[in-house]
């Protein structure tokens, strides 16, 4: 078991459709479990972020005080740390309110008086833009694509693990 | 003729060529963006730049360079690679390219650009300007946060279709393209609608109303069919 490699999911402001793509590994994902220990994702049960991670894949917009707070201590707790679509690269979607003011976009959202996001409460407050990954910390590799596709999620992760470096070519970064 | 050199091969060009007319006669492909056959080269964008090695490797653009005798072309090198990079780099990062709903996407030059020189990643700050979008137009919209300003519907416009209707507003950063000095699409009385500037733009800027995402499939040789058949005049 301990020779397998630790691999964490993070997913924030995006639409779930990189994890939703790497759930389209199918029957590779069988593979995917004998090179692998999911240890901290969406899609398992521990609610800590654990030590030790060997690979951080993140997939989402970091837009809130919140997600920042976990895009830092998954950095600390990561030797590899992976932008997983483009929403974690360029902030795509997400990024869209960026031209506005942050409180003009949540006024015209949710209208006057309290409104959650405006501070920390209830929901984490709303940062002043939506930024990909690399805004706030190092990002060791991307795999661009909205979403990449299963081939490539699989291609990365294989070549990754097996060569120790992930060769993603040609047609394999094209964004959107 | 002239003799020169392109990456090491020695190939024959008429007075006159550019660099990058010829190194496409002999089949060596050089990325390109504001070019675009048919229109007059401008050599704004710089992603065609090569360098001259027997001139300190300078760095010129392809596209308005004309050949020398004896010139030592280098087309593709680590160093090209990277600078042609960056500058695409900073076209994604000056206005708001979202490739996953723009109605180009799949079919844009830049996107291609991104993908041919190895960009995964842009490595500074994004800007997120605040740009508007022009659906004025019955048949064609633009959309400024796509745009490149690579100028290419203006030339189009002027030398092709002899409207004048395109045309630049603002400076450095804050360039735009522009309809009858500034007045929305839809009202300008100089434009035909022919639809050439749509063609010639490499990116969604322009596009045809009522197109899905990824739906807006270009034909730019068009502007060089049409040019093809008249006496050259510029």
């Amino acid at each position: 078991m301990s020779s397998k490699v630790r691999v964490a999911t993070m997913w924030f402001s995006g639409c779930s459709g990189c994890h939703m793509s790497f759930l389209d590994l199918d029957e590779r994902l069988i593979e995917f479990a004998e090179l692998a220990e999911l240890v901290y994702s969406p899609i398992v049960d521990p609610k800590e972020i654990p030590d030790g991670i060997d690979v951080a894949l993140i997939e989402g917009t970091v837009n809130t005080t919140e997600q920042l707070a976990q895009l830092r201590e998954i950095r600390e707790k990561a030797r590899i740390v992976v932008a997983f679509g483009d929403c974690a690269i360029t902030g795509n979607v997400p990024s869209m309110r960026n031209p506005r003011p942050r409180d003009e976009v949540l006024r015209t959202v949710y209208g006057g008086g309290e409104i959650p996001g405006l501070e920390d409460g209830a929901v984490p407050a709303l940062l002043p833009r939506a930024l990909p990954l690399q805004a706030y910390v190092r990002v060791d590799h991307y795999i661009p694509g909205c979403p990449p596709d299963a081939d490539r999620i699989w291609k990365f992760i294989v070549t990754l693990i097996k060569e120790g470096k992930p060769r993603l070519e040609g047609e394999e970064i094209r964004f959107g | 003729m002239i003799t020169l050199k392109l990456d090491g091969r020695e190939v024959r060009a008429k007075k006159g060529q550019t660099i990058l007319e010829v190194a496409t006669e002999n089949g060596i492909r050089i990325p390109t963006l504001c070019y675009l056959e048919g229109l007059s080269p401008k050599g704004t964008c710089r992603v065609c730049m090569v360098e001259i090695a027997n001139r300190n490797g300078k760095l010129v653009p392809a596209c308005v360079t004309p050949v020398e005798e004896g010139l030592e072309v280098i087309t593709r090198s680590e160093r090209l690679t990277r600078l042609r990079r960056t500058i695409v780099e900073m076209l994604f990062l000056e206005r708001n390219h979202i490739c996953a709903f723009c109605v180009s996407n799949g079919h844009c030059e830049l996107q291609d650009l991104a993908v041919e020189l190895g960009m995964d990643h842009v490595t500074f700050p994004y800007r997120y300007p605040g740009l508007a979008m022009d659906l004025s137009h019955d048949d064609f919209g633009l959309d400024h946060n796509r745009c490149v300003v690579c100028g290419r519907c203006v030339r189009a416009c002027s030398e092709v279709e002899g409207a004048f209707t395109w045309g630049f507003t603002g400076r450095g950063i804050d360039t735009a393209v522009a309809t009858d000095l500034g007045i929305p699409w839809g009202l300008s009385e100089t434009c035909t609608s022919c639809g050439k500037c749509v063609q010639a733009c490499p990116t969604g800027a322009l596009f045809e109303r009522g197109m899905a995402t990824a739906a807006q499939v270009k034909s730019p040789e068009i502007i060089r069919e049409v040019t093809e058949r008249r006496p050259r005049v510029f």
